[in-house]
């Protein structure tokens, strides 16, 4: 077993892997529970099928998989989202969601950028391998990034628990709680598209949601459902990725399922408790 | 000792006018009771106190430092993952940086002891019962401001046992010299417990002390004979 990590850990790629891999998952974690006790769990879900459609404009302007035009145009599709949910809430996320489907399919199918257009589809829907091909500049990005993510996460960490908990009071207090929601929603854009290296467009919520319902059932502390929810996120990112390098799975669905074997874990530890 | 004035206050949004020109002005100490209809502009003139709102005309003039702050309760905060001493010191924000200043934990510390919390406050806000919760956010309030609290509609969740005790706390405190802005539905638990009335209407507004009130209610009355 143990001979077997240090041979895998020989590649560079690997190696890479793990450490952009267990970034995302922290980066998620961290976020996760803010959008989730914030009930904007849905925001993350549409950024993510945003984050597809912007992914194929990105293929199709001949810019390959280059987050210098995925992100601002997921960020774009987070603003939109956030002015919009006022109005029309669950609705305009899904509209978004669908029309960035559909837009981003039809755009590889008018101009195919490779011979496999179901298998570049599928790997950006499904991340299958992609967390094992990342460029050194892709991991560069990616870590400075997610280290930004968590720098301003731990800087407004009292401000995110207070709008979070109480907008209403938060604002009396005189917190900027329009600017947090922005830059919230903002941040999430950015997690969203380095998570989708991982585990593909449509299972980015996976990270967003399980940490914190595992914590959120084992937990009654604000501080200790963030830690519990950062530890767990990253622990099922490492094991996912491992399991997938040892039974050549796909990476993403491998994570995803280790977190839900988690989330039943937890959830069921915190039944037998509460009794 | 004054507290804060309102001087023709017209409350209002996007330029339309809500409710009668308010003038009122409330002294260090005062228990003060808003009443009115749904709708006559209570919450309106909640945030425009709260300067989330401006005015249409119209001055207020504060003497205190801030207002403590008690919103209404919504159903999204019941199941929250947060300690009650995490809540409570999330009242210190205005005076917070990036971390609490000792100063800022132990004002936290002290309005949980004013509010009998000390012993529950590792506990889980969500474990809480009703009136436990709402003790809780009244010390998240004595936490931004000590001496003026607005509090809306801080009954309006609890059953009848709760709501006795949390008015049996808000007495306690307005014995300890606290201000105490209520907005409420209940007319009668307001005539019990303020000393002054504020009563907010399309047409016409009251302002005045309990007794006031009580015989313009009655010539009202008379008058409708």
């Amino acid at each position: 077993m143990i001979d077997s990590i240090r041979y895998y850990f020989s590649f560079a790629f690997v190696r890479h892997a793990f450490i952009v891999g267990v970034l995302i998952a922290l980066c998620a974690a961290l976020l996760g529970v803010i959008l989730v006790l914030k009930r904007y769990s849905m925001i993350g879900d549409g950024l993510s099928h945003a984050a597809f459609g912007a992914m194929a404009v990105s293929a199709v302007c001949g810019a390959g998989n280059s987050m210098l035009v995925t992100l601002p145009l997921t960020m774009l599709a987070a603003l939109f989202i956030l002015r919009t949910r006022k109005m029309q809430g669950d609705a305009a996320i899904a509209m978004l969601s669908v029309s960035a489907l559909a837009i981003g399919y039809l755009l590889l199918h008018l101009f195919p950028v490779s011979a496999n257009v179901s298998g570049d589809i599928c790997t950006t829907l499904f991340g299958s391998a992609s967390i094992l091909m990342l460029s050194r500049s892709d991991v560069l990005l990616c870590v400075a990034l997610c280290a930004v993510v968590i720098a301003l996460f731990v800087c407004f960490y009292h401000r995110l628990f207070a709008v979070t908990f109480d907008p209403a009071f938060a604002r009396a207090a005189g917190v900027h709680t329009e600017a947090l929601e922005t830059g919230l929603a903002l941040a999430a854009a950015v997690v969203i598209v380095i998570a989708m290296r991982l585990v593909g467009a449509l299972l980015v919520s996976a990270l967003i949601v399980f940490p914190t319902l595992c914590a959120t059932s084992l937990f009654r502390s604000f501080r200790a459902v963030i830690i519990c929810a950062a530890a767990i996120s990253v622990v099922c990112a490492a094991a996912g990725m491992f399991f997938s390098l040892i039974f050549g799975t796909p990476s993403g669905a491998t994570v995803v399922c280790v977190d839900l074997l988690a989330f039943l874990v937890c959830f069921s530890v915190g039944r037998v408790r509460a009794q | 000792m004054f507290c804060l004035s309102c001087e023709n206050l017209i409350l209002g949004y996007e330029g339309r006018q809500i409710c009668a020109p308010l003038s009122f002005s409330v002294n260090e100490g005062d228990y003060v009771c808003i009443l009115g209809e749904n709708g006559s502009g209570k919450t309106t003139l909640m945030k425009t106190l709260l300067g989330l709102q401006k005015p249409l005309g119209g001055t207020i003039e504060f003497a205190a430092e801030g207002i403590g702050y008690l919103p209404q309760q919504d159903a999204t905060a019941k199941d929250f993952p947060a300690s009650v001493r995490e809540i409570v010191r999330s009242g210190c924000i205005p005076r917070t940086g990036l971390f609490y200043s000792r100063e800022s934990k132990e004002r936290a510390e002290r309005a949980m002891a004013k509010l009998g919390l000390a012993e529950i406050a590792g506990r889980g806000y969500r474990t809480l019962s009703g009136g436990q919760q709402q003790r809780v956010l009244l010390a998240r309030a004595l936490c931004a401001a000590d001496r003026v609290l607005l509090l809306d509609e801080p009954a309006a969740a609890l059953d009848a046992q709760a709501a006795d005790g949390l008015y049996d706390t808000l007495r306690t405190l307005h014995g300890q010299g606290v201000t105490i802005l209520m907005i409420s539905h209940d007319a009668h638990a307001a005539l019990r417990e303020a000393t002054h009335i504020l009563c907010i209407d399309a047409k016409e507004a009251f302002f005045g002390a309990r007794e006031q009130y009580m015989s313009h209610l009655q010539t009202e009355q008379e008058e409708r004979k």
